[in-house]
């Protein structure tokens, strides 16, 4: 008798039962449930593009972002009467290459994004971390202060310190991170406290992790979650804020083709010319609404209230 | 209630506090010394700027020049403009009204289109009605509203020639200021071709600072409304033998109310964030091109007083929201 | 020939379109409930009588489609009227309690406003007679104080009395027809009974009808004229109380009268069924409760039985249990 045979059980269980399948991988799961979300991936394939685009923006300009032709001042897009093939989105006023110019925008916005986020979400976490697991007079004092940074406009608050700092890309970035900080805090602190009371954590705890560990190797993966979603819209707002600064001459400045920078610099020639206008906007527009398609996706995907 | 509204009121105070210190700061932030900036480039004699910084009060403690600080904005003082030799106080005050109604009508026209569309738009969901609002507000949340304000004044006012490119009113009028707010001024002075002007001038600006706020209320809307449609409550108005009007009217939204006008109330500062860049794009003579002007002319304690006032206006709004909050919510007004 | 019943139900089916398919919840169910009559519906959870007694109301959303050959209430056919005129009768000639009474009531209106409200639409009442009306139903359902309840909110209310409102509610218009669907389940034990006796002394009041979904076999007992037990979203079982009580024909009723403690009194165990109601995919071949029955054989693991008459009722058993059910038969 080597196989085992089942006992003799009378059949009085269901006579096919359902093959027991195991639960799917969290990352498959997720997955699933993100591919479903044609905007999510439309922005997903949009931001992947530009990115693409942003990385390689020397081998995919046609022309230098900052050559001026004498000979092609505003020229139309190639579609227009008087389009040149040469310049496929037309020039500007002093005959730059719109495409060029808009796609290292693209690098530069891309970057703008990345660093305003990692700059803000590592000092959010740290900040909303620190009030969430000490509690008591820190997280008062921690809190109070992303309170009063909530009170005021983000825009007017980037502005004062795009004016405080004076006007270039660095500071640009830097004002428009410290507007956003509160809210990576507020995030971070509200999970931590959520998760500090659960029976994991006190486990942990107990069995003698300390306070850096608890915080960075147990809570943390925990509420990644949340703070993914806020990280992607951050890049929305990130590349929107610097943009407006651009705009309000308190960010990058002439002749660096960031793309709010290119649209206030060419106002004047809105009647005659206004691609040198329309270009830059719907640059900003597209990226900025692939970022919050993406986000948008997931949140939907990984938030498991929402799951049907 | 008077209860609920003082707990609020003494939760403020602090942050008030802390705008007021920040502000404070702010002018110290700038480099190079408060003086040195007051006079420009002529340059100043040592001696003379010793005296000032005593004059100023600059010498003495940190913290007791905040004192001092905080006395005079609690009268009111919130020292010159360094351009126009102006109060900044009043300076602001004769502004303020102009952003002010722009901001006003740029939020009832976020609310009067945004709340239907959400309702609707979550009452249908899943129809092409549902997906055509849901797209077109996240497209307005992700609006560059710069040049979202440009592409209208190309289409509208130099395309079709419907609308004006700038300012609040035409040339031609001259209506006395009064309450500041260009719509009832030309009505109480009667004169109503100056108030279609105004009207014409703010049209734009109005869709434009709006298209923010319109498509978050649309958006909040519709996923208040979708989480209420599922509460047992509705099912009970439904059992009474309701009209669905009054089932969704009435009962769904009495409840999705209490968030989204929590996120109205928070939408006031996007818009006078917002009032920067339409203020810039329209010449709309308000504080918000006033602040950027002040920057641009270093123009420090116009901007310092500028900011505190705005960031008062902001959390006083949303005091106001948290007892409307208490108001709209009966578990919130009897529970403290 | 026996007077028409007031609700005529004939081969009821409720189905719900979900992405994972197409979910039969009410299964071609009969239910008759005559003028001033005490139905029970028993069942577990799933078993679809919630789905039936909202589909009696006109309650189920867009994605529940509501099938049947006859659905008739006071002569007149539920299914071919217009909405309008549906709403005219719910709430008015048939009205609705439900299980969860915190949060079946609407928190941002006071308890004065919903109940006024019914009275309002139903029987245009306004001002003083109307106030006057629901502060006699406040009294009528035994809340004390009940000028004072009319401007309460129902959180600043206990479940129990925020039950009683429900019930005003209900009884407002003078239903025809009131339906309970697990009005105690959500109750503090104590308070159970006082809504049971309050629905039970209103219906002899008013001589309502009334059908008392519940999962708790002692309350049908105690209240019920007649039982049906529905299981997996089919009649399993429905025959007088007393008949049923005493001699269950389907081994499912035998198994929920065995797991009623009065019942078990003497075991060291309380009987329980095993398993659970088959969900949406996977129900099994030949009768439902099949894989959960002591009695099944291969007939019922290939054949599905239809409703048998059997003595004063009918049940849905090939093998209907013999006067003494097996297990019962330590009581008595």
């Amino acid at each position: 008798m080597t196989t085992p045979t089942t006992t003799g059980v009378p059949e009085t269980l269901p006579a096919a039962s359902p093959p027991v399948s195991q639960p799917p991988h969290p990352l498959v799961e997720f997955w699933y449930h993100f591919r479903q979300n044609k905007g999510a991936m439309a922005g997903l394939a949009v931001i992947l593009l530009i990115a693409v685009v942003a990385l390689f923006a020397e081998l995919v300009a046609p022309h230098d972002p900052n050559i001026q032709y004498r000979d092609a001042i505003l020229v139309p897009p190639v579609w227009q009467e008087g389009g040149r093939w040469a310049f496929l989105l037309g020039t500007d006023d002093i005959g730059r290459d719109m495409l060029s110019r808009l796609i290292f925008g693209a690098r530069l916005s891309m970057m703008i994004g990345l660093i305003v986020v990692t700059l803000s979400l590592a000092v959010g976490l740290a900040l909303g971390m620190i009030a969430g697991f000490f509690g008591g007079v820190t997280d008062a004092l921690v809190m109070r202060l992303m309170d009063i940074l909530l009170s005021l406009p983000s825009l007017l608050l980037a502005v004062v310190v795009a004016a405080i700092l004076g006007p270039g890309l660095v500071n640009a970035m830097l004002a428009v991170s410290i507007v956003v900080i509160p809210h990576y805090a507020r995030l971070t602190r509200a999970a931590v406290m959520a998760e500090t009371n659960k029976d994991y954590v006190v486990a942990s705890r107990v069995a003698g992790a300390g306070p850096l560990r608890l915080m960075l190797v147990v809570i943390l993966p925990n509420c990644v979650a949340p703070l993914i979603v806020q990280a992607t819209l951050g890049f929305s707002t990130a590349i929107l804020d610097a943009a407006a600064l651009g705009f309000l001459g308190l960010g990058a400045q002439p002749p660096t083709p960031e793309w709010g920078t290119m649209l206030a610099s060419s106002l004047q020639f809105l009647q005659r010319a206004p691609w040198v206008v329309t270009w830059p906007g719907v640059a900003i527009l597209v990226t900025v609404l692939a970022f919050n398609l993406l986000g948008d996706g997931l949140r939907d995907a990984l938030d498991p209230k929402l799951k049907r | 209630m008077l209860r609920f509204i003082l707990t609020r009121v003494s939760l403020v105070i602090p942050t008030f506090l802390g705008v007021t210190f920040l502000t404070f700061l702010l002018i110290r932030l700038v480099p190079g010394d408060p003086i040195e900036v007051r006079v420009g480039e002529r340059g100043i004699p040592p001696e003379r700027l010793l005296e000032l910084r005593h004059e100023l009060g600059l010498d003495r403690p940190l913290w007791h020049q905040f004192l001092d600080y905080i006395g005079g904005v609690l009268q009111g003082d919130l020292g010159v403009s360094l351009v126009t030799r102006n109060s900044v106080f009043s300076e602001f005050v004769t502004l303020f009204p102009a952003t002010l109604e722009l901001a006003a009508l740029a939020m009832l026209f976020a609310t009067v289109v945004g709340l239907p569309a959400g309702i609707i738009a979550a009452v249908r969901r899943g129809s092409i009605f549902d997906h055509g609002v849901m797209g077109i507000s996240l497209t307005g949340y992700s609006m560059p509203i710069f040049w979202w304000g440009l592409l209208l004044i190309l289409f509208f006012s130099v395309g079709l020639g419907w609308t004006p490119v700038s300012g609040r009113l035409d040339l031609l009028y001259y209506v006395e200021p009064v309450t500041g707010f260009m719509l009832i001024d030309t009505l109480m002075a009667g004169e109503y071709g100056a108030f279609w002007s105004a009207l014409h001038h703010l049209i734009l600006p109005m869709i434009v600072l709006g298209t923010v706020p319109l498509a978050v209320v649309a958006r909040m809307t519709r996923s208040a409304m979708l989480e209420v449609l599922g509460e047992d409550y509705i099912r009970t108005a439904k059992a009474k033998g309701l009209a669905g009007k009054r089932v969704i009217g009435m009962h769904a939204l009495r409840n999705a109310l209490i968030p989204v006008v929590t996120v109205i109330g928070l939408q006031v500062g996007t818009l006078l964030g917002g009032a920067i860049l339409t203020e810039t794009i329209f010449s709309w003579p308000g504080v918000g091109k006033w602040l950027i002007e002040s920057i641009n002319r270093r123009d420090y304690p116009a901007l310092q007083g500028g900011v505190l006032l705005i960031a008062t206006t902001v959390m006083t709004v949303n005091l106001l929201v948290d007892v409307l909050y208490g108001v709209l919510n009966p578990r919130i007004r009897h529970s403290r | 020939m026996p007077a028409m019943p007031l609700l005529d139900i004939k081969n009821l089916s409720v189905e719900f379109t979900t992405r994972a398919g197409t979910f039969r919840a009410v299964d071609g169910i009969d239910l008759t409930v005559d003028e001033g009559e005490v139905v029970g519906i028993v069942g577990e959870s799933g078993s679809g009588k919630s789905v039936t007694s909202l589909a009696v109301m006109g309650l189920l959303g867009s994605n529940g489609t509501v099938v049947a050959d006859r659905m008739h209430f006071g002569g007149k056919d539920l299914l071919a009227m217009s909405p309008s005129q549906r709403r005219k009768i719910t709430g008015k000639d048939v009205a609705m309690v439900f299980q969860e009474p915190m949060t079946s009531l609407n928190p941002c209106f006071t308890v004065g406003f919903q109940i006024m409200e019914t009275l309002k639409v139903h029987e245009g009442l306004s001002g003083k007679a109307l106030r006057n009306r629901a502060i006699e139903l406040l009294e009528q359902v035994g809340i004390p104080a009940p000028e004072s309840r009319l401007s309460a909110f129902p959180h600043q209310l206990s479940g129990g009395m925020n039950q009683r409102v429900m019930i005003a509610i209900a009884i407002a218009c003078n239903p025809r027809l009131l339906v309970a669907d697990e009005p105690t389940t959500a109750l503090d034990v104590t308070i159970q009974k006082q809504i049971l006796d309050l629905l039970v002394r209103l219906q002899k009041e008013r001589g309502m009808a009334l059908i008392l979904i519940t999962h708790d076999m002692g309350v049908v007992a105690e209240t019920a004229q007649r039982v049906v037990v529905m299981y997996a979203g089919q009649v399993a079982e429905t025959r007088p109380v007393d008949a049923l009580f005493k001699a269950p024909r389907h081994p499912y009723t035998g198994a929920l009268l065995d797991a009623l403690p009065e019942r078990a009194l003497g075991k060291r165990r309380l009987p329980t069924i095993p398993g659970v109601v088959p969900g949406i995919g996977d129900r099994p071949q030949g009768c439902l409760f099949n894989p959960r029955c002591r009695f099944a054989n291969d007939r019922c693991r290939i054949e599905r039985p239809a409703l048998f008459d059997v003595d004063a009722g009918k049940a849905r058993c090939f093998y209907p249990l013999a006067d003494a059910p097996v297990g019962a038969g330590e009581v008595l």
